[in-house]
């Protein structure tokens, strides 16, 4: 399961004596098959307050999995909700830096943030259904961006319900309400709901920290399944997830990106001290 | 060393006195329990000798003479005389409510919005939120002499669509109040889910919230009918009242607590009698209007 390709734009070790801050590289020297380059990254929750991320730099390898790992206020979650500009809606939140995407800085004043979040969608740490038919929650957030018929909206939400791995257990009760759902069910309908809009890039905010062994499985299986289509970034407390899901994984603490490698390196050879406390359950 | 031990080891309990303290709380949780009791007994009398009396008063005439005919003058005791009905009055409730609840519920639900969704935290908002409130408890009165001032004195009549625009100020706070409270109750992680498939403030707030929260504002507007239903004040100084069935919005118009009001004045007993069944009308209707108001907010649950 881990990938053993390594991403040349990221393995390069940090210069020994500036404490585990990547070498902030300008948003030109991007990777090409790198779906998000995020550079210099400074985040604040109010205008003068402590700073939430400190200068991270990292980038997001197209159709592959990273997870991001750290202790409780890390700043990871922090991270997810800049890349789709979730944070917009909080006025006084404050982003710097760049995070670029197809050659455009998702940070500018005059992205259009709904088309931006048409492409890089997100699912939450809870299942959050809207309270309408199960039909209705996948059709949805299509109508928001795309206009089909009848017939292709039926064709989008069976697709989506499959690619969530839910087609076969909802496909009877497309027009009962989803809040009669299990947790689990939620949660992938939600995924559906997610891949429905065709993003590029799927965020995961702790997908599975509200669920049952099962259902977590079945979600971890999903995601390995659907990084063949998109690339997907995955916030989580659970290590082992971590090592079973990513292809590469970062860790933060206390704002700063300490970390950044291929799954098996980190979790086997970190080269930060702070990586080996860590994952050893020194801390966190 | 051996001293800190000592008085440290464990000592005890007294079991006397734990036994005093024991009984002296179970007696003061008996007459706790005994004031709230008898509080509650107090509350239920009063409540239930109002609605046996007006059933007992008022079920002699509950029936489809009252519902059928409008007003007529006292008989003067002549048994083959007709007996009058509410049937005006009826309608003329029915009518002023519900466009009292057309024109304040559409204000009162995007005023509602405005401050759960776009005012959080703001000055503005908070003001606009302590003046609906205190419009919530004002006298119905101040009200109808408002409506009084420009919609009756300037066009020189009574008329029906003033009493349902005094109406609808009463509605405005309490859908407000409902709207604003049931949006709150929708946890941020859903707005959250909307706006994060790329919609637009406002779908998130028509399409989702709406939907989340209907049952509760639909509540809210089941409570603020019935307490229009039951408004006398302001309805006086605006429609005035009327004996007979009038459809002309800009004439006065009858309404029960009005025709209560008037024939339970009037000396006469026979007119003093279908004023007990008005009342026995009104009580009834608020009540199914509570009820149905509760089966909303259970089956939401």
């Amino acid at each position: 399961m881990f990938s053993t390709q390594t991403n040349p734009g990221h393995a390069s070790p940090a210069p020994s004596g500036s404490f585990g801050r990547l070498e902030a590289r300008s948003g030109a020297a991007l990777n090409a098959d790198s779906a998000i380059a995020v550079r210099n990254l400074d985040f604040v929750y109010a205008a003068g307050g402590p700073k939430a991320l400190k200068g991270v730099n990292f980038d997001l390898p197209a159709r592959q999995v990273t997870g991001m790992i750290g202790p409780s206020g890390c700043g990871k979650s922090t991270l997810l909700r800049v890349l789709n500009r979730m944070y917009s809606l909080y006025p006084g939140q404050i982003a710097t830096g760049e995070v670029m995407m197809d050659g455009k800085n998702l940070l500018d004043a005059d992205t259009d943030i709904n088309e931006l979040r048409a492409r890089i969608g997100m699912v939450f740490q809870k299942p959050t259904p809207f309270p309408m038919t199960i039909y209705e929650n996948i059709a949805f957030g299509v109508r928001l961006h795309e206009k089909l018929s009848k017939r292709g909206m039926d064709e989008r939400v069976e697709w989506a319900l499959t690619r969530a791995a839910i087609w076969g257990e909802v496909k009877d009760r497309l027009q009962t309400n989803a809040m009669g759902l299990s947790g689990g069910q939620q949660q992938r309908l939600c995924i559906a709901r997610t891949i429905a809009v065709k993003p590029d890039v799927i965020l995961f905010d702790e997908p599975t920290s509200a669920l049952d062994p099962i259902s977590t499985l079945k979600i971890e299986e999903l995601i390995d399944e659907l990084k063949r289509d998109f690339t997907i970034a995955i916030v989580t407390h659970n290590m082992q997830q971590a090592a079973r899901c990513a292809d590469q994984v970062a860790f933060f603490y206390l704002g700063e990106l300490i970390e950044i490698a291929p799954a098996a390196q980190l979790f086997t050879n970190p080269r930060q001290a702070k990586t080996q406390e860590y994952i050893t359950g020194r801390f966190g | 060393m051996s001293a800190t031990t000592a008085s440290r080891a464990f000592q005890p309990k007294d079991v006397a006195a734990s036994r005093a303290l024991g009984r002296r709380r179970r007696l003061v949780d008996q007459l706790v329990r005994v004031f709230c009791i008898i509080a509650t007994i107090i509350g239920l009398f009063f409540l239930s000798s109002i609605m046996v009396t007006l059933v007992w008063r008022g079920i002699a005439t509950l029936d489809w003479v009252t519902l059928s005919r409008e007003f007529q003058p006292t008989a003067y005791g002549d048994p083959d005389a007709p007996r009058g009905g509410l049937l005006h009055a009826i309608l003329g409730t029915l009518v002023q409510s519900g466009m009292g609840i057309v024109i304040g519920t559409p204000i009162g639900i995007l005023v509602g919005t405005y401050l759960s969704e776009y005012a959080r935290g703001s000055r503005f908002g908070d003001a606009v939120r302590f003046v609906s409130d205190v419009l919530l408890s004002a006298p119905s009165v101040l009200v109808g002499l408002f409506v009084y001032q420009i919609l009756v004195q300037p066009v020189g009549g009574f008329s029906g669509i003033a009493g349902a625009v005094a109406l609808s100020i009463l509605v405005i706070p309490v859908v407000v109040r409902t709207t604003e409270d049931m949006l709150q109750l929708i946890p941020n992680t859903l707005r959250e889910a909307v706006v994060a498939l790329g919609a637009p403030k406002w779908k998130m707030v028509t399409l989702v919230c709406y939907r989340a929260a209907l049952s509760g504002m639909v509540t809210g507007v089941l409570l603020a009918f019935a307490r229009i239903a039951g408004e006398t004040a302001p309805l006086l100084l605006t429609s005035f009242g009327n004996n007979v069935i009038s459809w002309n919005l800009f004439g006065a118009m009858g309404s029960l607590p009005i025709s209560i009001y008037q024939q339970a004045n009037s000396g006469f007993p026979d007119l003093i009698q279908v004023a007990w069944t008005g009342a026995l009308l009104i009580t009834l209707g608020v009540l199914a209007i509570n009820i149905a108001a509760r089966i909303l907010v259970a089956r939401r649950k």
